[in-house]
């Protein structure tokens, strides 16, 4: 147990110092254009990558995680919430699950 | 002390849809380290101080193979230094003059989220602000992970699985609003996943780890991004 502990420190160490350094060193506005362009537009670029293909992966079968997707895209793109969304998501992939 | 509350308020509701549709997530979480044989507690844990859903994951999957410390932080690490591009984003959006210790604080709660609900909301952004974005995301994430840990062998199998896609609804919830509001941000998502596609099943690329291949992802799109649409001075929020 001793092992789990030590392995769930190092994990948290880990995920923290990436979070924590950019924004505590970087305290004045960065000037040039591009940069600023980027990092407005990693929010949509990392969401994106994290996303796809990954959420055909993410429920039992390929089939259901399609149907959930969809279902989550056409709900998105009525800007439905995002509990709406994932609740939907789930409710889809379920019915799916089950009927297969 | 008017103008510092609202912010809070505004981030509390900001977060409380974060922090509902994490609870399926965590909840997934939980029972995994269950069924992985560790007791609730380690992934009650592992949530408390960890706050990220992809490097748990891979975190526990490694500590239920038995791997060394060093296998679990580098994965950890590279899964999670997407989050250096989140923090250097979101450095330049909170106000200046927020202390260091403030900083140290919000810095916990960046998730894909709470960073890209962030990032929506017009600059400068308060620490009041941030803080109330992430109280609610925390809580559901810890309070997820303990039922899930608890309770969830009482799940039927197959809504165990559709809690799955949970996560990335939810992302689907925050890009595609925005991908129809703006053609700039549907073409940069675009590309980011033909991107991720094309490192994931192009045989010669697929030896690229998860991590790496959402940051490569992200920093190429982004980058064509900026070089493609250049944003003004004072131009915030692509929407309409």
């Amino acid at each position: 147990m001793t092992r789990v502990v030590i392995c769930v420190f190092l994990m948290a160490l880990v995920t923290y110092i990436p979070r924590v350094l950019p924004i505590t060193i970087f305290r004045k506005k960065i000037k040039s254009k591009f940069v600023r362009s980027f990092l407005d537009y990693t929010p949509y670029a990392v969401l994106g990558a994290l996303t796809f293909p990954d959420i055909f992966y993410s429920t039992g079968h390929t089939i259901s995680a399609v149907a959930g997707a969809a279902a989550a895209i056409v709900l998105g793109y009525f800007k439905r919430s995002l509990v709406e969304v994932a609740v939907a998501a789930i409710i889809v992939v379920y019915l799916v699950e089950v009927f297969i | 002390m008017r103008d510092s509350k609202r912010p809070v308020i505004r981030g509390i509701k900001a977060g409380l849809p974060i922090g509902l549709g994490y609870f399926p997530v965590s909840f997934t979480f939980g029972f995994l380290t269950v069924a992985g044989g560790l007791p609730v507690w380690v992934g009650v844990l592992i949530s408390l101080t960890n706050l990220t859903s992809a490097g748990q994951f891979a975190g526990l999957n490694l500590i239920l193979a038995g791997a060394g410390y060093v296998e679990v932080a580098l994965t950890t690490f590279v899964i999670n230094l997407r989050y250096l591009l989140m923090s250097l984003s979101l450095s330049q959006k909170i106000e200046q003059k927020t202390p260091v210790w403030k900083r140290m604080i919000m810095a916990f709660g960046i998730t894909d989220e709470t960073f890209v609900v962030a990032s929506m909301e017009k600059p400068p952004v308060k620490a009041g602000y941030m803080f109330g974005l992430i109280l609610l995301p925390i809580i559901g994430w810890d309070l997820g992970t303990l039922l899930g840990g608890c309770i969830s062998g009482f799940l039927p199998e197959a809504l165990q699985k559709a809690m799955g896609i949970a996560i990335y609804a939810m992302f689907i919830a925050l890009i595609v609003p925005a991908a129809r509001g703006s053609r700039k941000i549907f073409v940069i998502i675009l590309v980011s996943v033909v991107l991720t596609c094309i490192m994931r099943y192009v045989p010669v690329l697929s030896g690229i780890s998860s991590g790496f291949r959402i940051i490569i992802a992200t920093v190429l799109a982004s980058a064509l991004g900026a070089w493609l649409y250049p944003k003004e001075e004072e131009e915030d929020g692509e929407n309409d």
